[in-house]
């Protein structure tokens, strides 16, 4: 299956490792993974924060450079989400007939990882293994949005030596929301509180989550108070093997 | 311009989307079947329990035993007053220490007020909720009365006992002034926290009469 | 302008000020919390108990979208179903309209009371204040609502418009303040709510038996029959609609349904989707008049004040399907930590964050629709479905242009986002900007983590570290290693 990578614009710049993770995991499933160079970003900060117009191009692009493959996959619930659910309507309130055709051409071949793996790919089992203990955060975009339900939890489980414990109030926000954190510093900080209490509660090594903002905004706290708990990213531990562990 | 005229022309403004030749039944159709029964095949084993859930008193008796069960549910509280609506089926009425008050002619407010007990009849019930319907039918009377005294007895027919709500609803005069009473008076509004008992009936009686 | 009378509250800063003086109440944080999660729960289980809860969520939004599409002929409907009931029917295009229609009804009677259900749409038009300027006196009956206006506080939840306050806090504002309108408080009033709910059923039972006139909302009512519906559970609602001589029921125009029939499906999803129960204690129904029973002289008040504004906005109008439920409040994680004050407004919460906006003007609230993370629990919890994430980025973008259009100046935050915009737009310009920025990383990142940031990110870095950069983006990665020196592809490189 000819694959196309659609990074994220936040992955690209800070997490890199996530995009080479997702290759070897697809290259070792024996896919070909292809990255177009032309790609920036989903355009969804700009969406959310209500700035529709500037969005437009980023919509335009996306549909130029992801046409024509098999399929689009991308390390984000949230940017698959913007994709999915937003693109159309960018482009059929600013937008051309020719741009409306394009997205919805380009919407159905899109998909977040976990969907990817289960759904297209028809795996749980990736081989992968990772002797550590791990919580997993569903991200709102993810769970409520997208939908991806227990996918991740199906392939976390298959992996070898990992010792998954769950989430309390897993399905709380972590109160990242893009500019919100920014916008609504205090609330985003209260919600952030909790959702570390949570982590810690669960003794986890590892925070697990498939969308890196969510894992900046609730690592970052939890690098601040030096509380020892890592994050990373569904595709880093689903890259991990017995002789690569990440 | 009144009032009226510059909300309706407000609201066909508005809607300047919709297209003219569109009518109320047109647009998307309701996908739902409301005749759906929510509940199992025994409607009255059910009600009985989700009555009791919500702290109401509830008894299922045979037809012989159901008005010296009424009088138990009076006796138990101590009631020394009780008021029997007009159309109250005389056989349920109980023999006992109280004093009877009929609705002929009306009854004031202070006199309901200062009464412990009211017996009535149902419109109808509902199995899933737990709910007696009165419609201020014969044996139900005027509405205040089921609400002043600080007990109420209802007797339930077995037959009277529909499935759910929209079962229930069907069967109803929307003519008729109707209260849908689902356990004693009740409210959350403290922590969100459920605590009977209220300004209406404190305590709920529901004799409930099925065969075996 | 006209509408915003009690929609906002007028003195209250922006939403984010607000929610930090509320975030740093540590009282009311655990009240929120203990009361928020009670009844969380109790929704689920009862939710589930239905196997056709989200059929019953599809059925009921199709009905109010289609009641919305028409709703001119069905308030018509409606109209001539009460008046040939016996009831009046007044219109009201905005809260002076409304709160002029009943205080001339009140005094119509000669009275100088009345008793109030708790109803939203008066708490949104200020009834009381403009019945007390008349020199009539409103006592509120609902207990919640009676704790605020002993307390005089405002409501901070459509359901429970008291639940800023903990039971200790209740029980002082009962000894202090009841005696000062009527029946004092119990001696020895402990805070146990079973005795508080007592020392509320003594102190209005006297007005109760006395009122001549009372004044309710409505949960919705049905034009082919002209039956207007009050939800309840402690008796207050009964105790007005059924004792008074006259009674005024003002009703937000969106709360009309086409039939008695559709009724069916909006008790079932009402009481589970409030407080969580399969049916609330009391739900009555009345159509116009019944001789012997109950008031004798009906009067219904249909409200505009801003809902036509909404109903003009096809994307927004379907926030009128609100049902007032609450249920999107106590899931929201905002709502849960800042209670309903921060919001400013009779409608606080997701639900309010998307009305209140519409209602009174995005330019009066304009801070509410970026009080949200956009986490979707409202949406999947809102037995009607509205989409309210949808709404509250549709309102974003209207806040952003009324800004645009107001201002000769850019805001500094649209320079960020059009220059952000320019950048992203081109992969040019992002791959300069992702090689400045590993380049400026490793000036100030210290063990690959950034501590203090600059600007409007000092919030972000106040208290959360960032992980730098990396030295090389994936892009530049790719290009290196998979489309010019494949022979130096490494197995891994973090």
């Amino acid at each position: 299956m000819r694959i196309a990578l659609f990074i994220t614009c936040f992955n690209d710049m800070m997490f890199p490792s996530t995009g080479r993770a997702v290759t070897e995991l697809l290259e070792r499933l024996g896919h070909t993974v292809e990255f177009p160079q032309g790609q920036t970003c989903c355009g969804q900060m700009h969406f959310n924060t209500g700035y529709r117009p500037e969005t437009l191009p980023m919509v335009r692009r996306f549909a130029e450079v992801f046409a024509g493959y098999d399929a689009v996959v991308t390390p984000s619930g949230s940017c698959a989400g913007m994709v999915r659910d937003q693109h159309r309507v960018v482009a059929a309130q600013l937008g051309d007939a020719a741009l409306v055709e394009a997205v919805e051409r380009v919407v159905p071949t899109v998909y977040e990882l976990s969907e990817l793996l289960v759904d297209v790919l028809g795996v749980t089992d990736v081989g992968a293994h990772f002797p550590h203990r791990v919580t997993y955060h569903p991200t709102c975009h993810s769970l409520r949005m997208l939908r991806v339900g227990d996918r991740p939890l199906r392939l976390l489980r298959a992996v070898k030596g990992i010792d998954l414990v769950e989430l309390p109030a897993a399905e709380s926000c972590c109160g990242f929301g893009g500019t919100f954190a920014l916008k609504n510093a205090d609330v985003s900080n209260a919600m952030l509180a909790d959702k570390m209490r949570h982590v810690l509660d669960t003794g986890a090594e590892f925070l697990c989550a498939g969308d890196n903002s969510c894992l900046t905004h609730i690592g970052g706290g939890l690098s601040r108070l030096r509380t020892g708990v890592g994050t990373m990213h569904l595709a880093e531990i689903l890259a991990s093997t017995e002789g690569n562990v990440r | 311009m009144s009032g009226r005229d510059t909300v309706l022309g407000a609201i066909r403004s508005a809607l300047a989307d919709v297209p003219d030749a569109e009518t109320p039944d047109d647009h998307s159709p309701v996908p739902y079947d409301p005749r759906s029964p929510h509940s199992g095949p025994d409607v009255v084993e059910l009600f009985v329990e989700r009555a009791a859930d919500y702290r109401a008193t509830v008894v299922r008796v045979p037809p012989s035993e159901a008005v010296a069960a009424v009088g138990r549910a009076l006796a138990r509280t101590g009631a020394k007053s009780l008021v029997v609506p007009p159309g109250f089926p005389e056989d349920l009425v109980p023999e006992g220490p109280w004093s009877r008050l009929a609705d002929t002619p009306p009854l004031t407010v202070r006199q309901l007020d200062a009464a412990d007990a009211v017996l009535t009849t149902v419109a109808a019930a509902i199995a899933l909720t737990g709910t007696v319907v009165l419609d201020s039918g014969p044996g139900q009377g005027r509405r205040v009365l089921t609400l002043l005294p600080d007990q109420h007895v209802c007797v339930v027919r077995a037959d009277q006992i529909t499935a759910d709500v929209p079962e229930a609803l069907s069967l109803l005069h929307p003519r008729r002034p109707l209260t849908l009473v689902s356990g004693p008076s009740a409210t959350s509004d403290i922590e969100l926290d459920r605590v009977e008992g209220v300004h209406g009936p404190r305590t709920l009686d529901i004799v409930v009469i099925a065969h075996e | 302008m006209s509408g915003a009378d009690n929609v906002v509250w007028l003195g209250t800063p922006p939403f984010p000020e607000a929610a930090r003086t509320a975030l740093a109440d540590t009282r009311l944080r655990a009240n929120l919390r203990r009361a928020t999660g009670t009844i969380r729960d109790r929704r689920l289980a009862v939710t589930a108990e239905l196997d056709d809860w989200e059929e019953l969520r599809e059925k009921a939004a199709a009905l109010k979208r289609r009641t919305l599409r028409h709703l001119d002929q069905h308030l018509l409907q409606l109209e001539e179903s009460v008046t040939a009931a016996g009831g009046t029917v007044h219109w009201a295009a905005d809260a002076a309209e409304a709160n002029a229609v009943v205080t001339r009804l009140v005094r119509a009677t000669g009275e100088s009371e009345v008793v109030k259900v708790k109803s939203m749409a008066t708490q949104e038009i200020g009834l009381n204040e403009a019945l007390a300027e008349a020199g009539i006196r409103a006592y509120e009956t609902d207990l919640a609502e009676l704790i605020v206006q002993l307390g005089g506080d405002r409501p901070s939840h459509i359901l429970v418009p008291a639940i800023h306050r903990g039971r200790s806090e209740i029980r002082e504002i009962f000894r202090r303040e009841m005696g000062k309108w009527g029946r004092p408080a119990p001696e020895g009033l402990s805070d146990d709510p079973r005795d508080l709910a007592e020392a509320a059923r003594l102190h209005l039972r006297e007005k109760f038996l006395r009122a001549k006139v009372a004044v309710s909302g409505a949960n919705f009512a049905a034009a082919d029959t002209g039956t207007v519906v009050v939800v309840e559970s402690e008796g207050n609602g009964r105790m007005c609609l059924t004792l008074p001589q006259t009674l005024i029921t003002v009703m937000g125009i969106e709360k009309v349904l086409p039939s008695f029939a559709d009724l069916d499906v909006f008790l079932q999803l009402l009481p589970r989707s409030s407080t969580g129960e399969r049916m609330n204690p009391y739900t009555s129904l009345w159509t116009g008049v019944t001789e012997g029973d109950g008031p004798q002289d009906f009067h219904l008040v249909l409200l505009d004040n801003g809902r036509t504004a909404t109903l003009a906005d096809e994307v927004g109008r379907q926030a009128l399907a609100c049902i007032r439920c609450s249920a999107c409040l106590n899931v929201c994680p905002v709502y849960e930590r800042t209670g309903g004050h921060a919001y400013g407004s009779v409608y606080p919460g997701p639900i309010g964050a998307v009305l209140t906006p519409q209602l009174v003007g995005i330019e009066n609230a304009a801070s509410l629709p970026f009080a949200s993370t956009l986490c979707g629990a409202c949406y999947d919890a809102c037995p009607v479905k509205i989409d309210i994430p949808e709404v509250l980025v549709h309102l974003r973008a209207k806040a952003v242009e009324a800004k645009r259009r107001d201002r000769l100046l850019p805001t500094p935050e649209a320079l960020v986002m059009k220059a952000a915009g320019a950048v992203l737009s081109s992969p040019r310009r992002l791959a300069a900007l992702q090689r400045l920025a590993a380049l400026g990383a490793r000036l100030v990142a210290r063990d690959g983590r950034i501590g203090v940031l600059p600007g409007p990110f000092a919030r972000w870095s106040g208290t959360r570290d960032t992980p730098a950069p990396a030295r090389e983006s994936l892009r530049a990665w790719w290009r290196r290693t998979r489309e010019e020196g494949r022979t130096t592809r490494k197995g891994k490189g973090r």
